[in-house]
């Protein structure tokens, strides 16, 4: 099957972009698109058409949903994945914010905003990916929204206070 | 049908965003957003956060694609991993240990859906095999009772084995919170009083082979059909376990097909 190959594989950089937003860290986003790809590959023979794009995203969407899972059972490990760069300034300092912002968002608020704003899914595609109706999505996104605007006004618990 | 000039929802305000507003509602929204000043600075804020996270994280699906991700040496290594999967599982009802080690092997990385499910499936077959007066919340007696109301919760028209034919008779079911939504969980008895389980839970894990886990004195065989994950639990006992899970998987599959024309 040479379209499902094609499919996979000119999705592998939206794949990463989106890893890398919702793990903020190079090297665990690309082990997990690494594991999406190969979960994928080894199921070609159950995925029976359907928008490509969309499964992959839901396998990563799931694994990482694990790995948190795993890593909620390890509490000493969590730190490290948001919190460990020095504060910035000037331009910088703004994509730390957002970067941080994001990091404060609960799991499947982050996944719901990051799918529809950076990958460009409809509501309909994250419900899939998410296995959610769209109500649900839908308040996720507004949730999200909230929260980042209110990290971004001033309202940083922890985060703060650490510096 | 929404009346044209009936007030803004915040989802509206949301979808004008993220551009699914309906065609009709669009000019609605914007005159809202015009004689609302706080609800147009919340969406100049939602959009100027979504040009955030664009410009953090856009360039990201510019830059080459690496190495490691080349397809044709991933394909290999998951090809070679499927046929060691296929011939684990035809191995695992001769020789024992292999299926073990190999879910295992698959799992090392990342707690899986068949860890997941398998722990939670012995939990609960710990905690209930033991009780002598309420093992269940529905009774065997009250069959189509019990299937109705657990297939109603799980949203999945659950299948409950007779298991007659193994010497086992069906005592009950009853519900569980599962890691990702409710599971359901039914318990048969055999003429000695050992028991056994079925753990049935929601999944969009592909389907996959039957998988044995031990545990202390108890075990486990876990699969997965039809976006439903089965959990097969009983004494520690490789050749009956399998056996009891066979005859409850070739029922659930003949009613599958049966209510599958």
């Amino acid at each position: 099957m040479a379209g499902f190959r094609q499919g996979i594989e000119s999705a592998i950089p939206a794949l990463r972009r989106y890893a890398r937003a919702l793990t903020r860290n190079a090297e665990l986003a690309d082990d997990l698109v690494q594991d999406t790809l190969v979960r994928a590959l080894r199921s070609e023979h159950l995925f029976h058409g359907g928008d490509i794009r969309s499964w992959l995203y839901t396998i990563l969407t799931n694994l990482n949903r694990n790995r948190l899972r795993a890593l909620a059972r390890r509490p000493a490990l969590q730190a490290i994945d948001d919190n460990d760069a020095p504060e910035m300034a000037g331009p910088e300092a703004g994509a730390r914010d957002i970067e941080r912002a994001l990091a404060s968002l609960v799991e499947d608020q982050r996944t719901a905003l990051l799918l529809v704003v950076l990958e460009g899914l409809t509501y309909r595609e994250v419900a899939e990916v998410q296995g959610v109706p769209i109500g649900t999505v839908m308040s996720r996104l507004a949730r999200a929204r909230m929260q980042i605007k209110a990290y971004l006004d001033g309202d940083r618990p922890a985060l703060r206070r650490i510096k | 049908m929404i009346d044209r000039n009936s007030p803004v929802t915040e989802d509206e305000l949301h979808a004008y965003v993220d551009g699914e507003i309906a065609a009709d509602r669009r000019g609605a929204v914007e005159a809202w957003l015009a004689s609302h000043p706080e609800d147009a600075a919340r969406v100049a804020h939602w959009r100027a956060q979504a040009e955030a996270i664009r410009a953090h994280y856009g360039m990201i699906a510019s830059e080459p694609v690496p190495a490691r991700f080349d397809l044709d040496k991933l394909a290999r290594g998951a090809r070679s991993w499927r046929a060691v999967a296929a011939a684990a599982v035809i191995a695992a009802f001769l020789i024992g240990g292999v299926v073990g080690w190999m879910a295992h092997a698959a799992s090392a990385a990342a707690p899986s859906r068949f860890d997941t499910f398998t722990a939670q499936a012995l939990d609960a077959y710990r905690v209930y095999v033991v009780e002598v007066r309420h093992p269940v919340e529905v009774t065997g007696g009250e069959r189509p009772h019990l299937v109705q109301w657990l297939s109603k919760r799980l949203d999945y028209e659950l299948r409950i084995p007779e298991l007659e034919q193994s010497g086992l008779k069906l005592v009950g079911g009853r519900l569980l919170p599962g890691p990702f939504g409710p599971a359901a969980f039914c318990m048969y008895e055999g003429p000695s009083g050992e028991r056994f389980t079925i753990y049935y839970a929601r999944t969009d894990s592909p389907q996959t082979a039957m998988r044995y886990r031990e545990a202390d004195r108890f075990a486990a065989v876990y699969w997965v059909e039809h976006g439903l994950a089965y959990v097969v639990s009983g004494p520690a006992d490789r050749e009956r376990l399998l056996n009891v899970a066979q005859a409850a998987y070739d029922q659930i599959d003949k009613g599958a097909s049966q209510g599958r024309p």
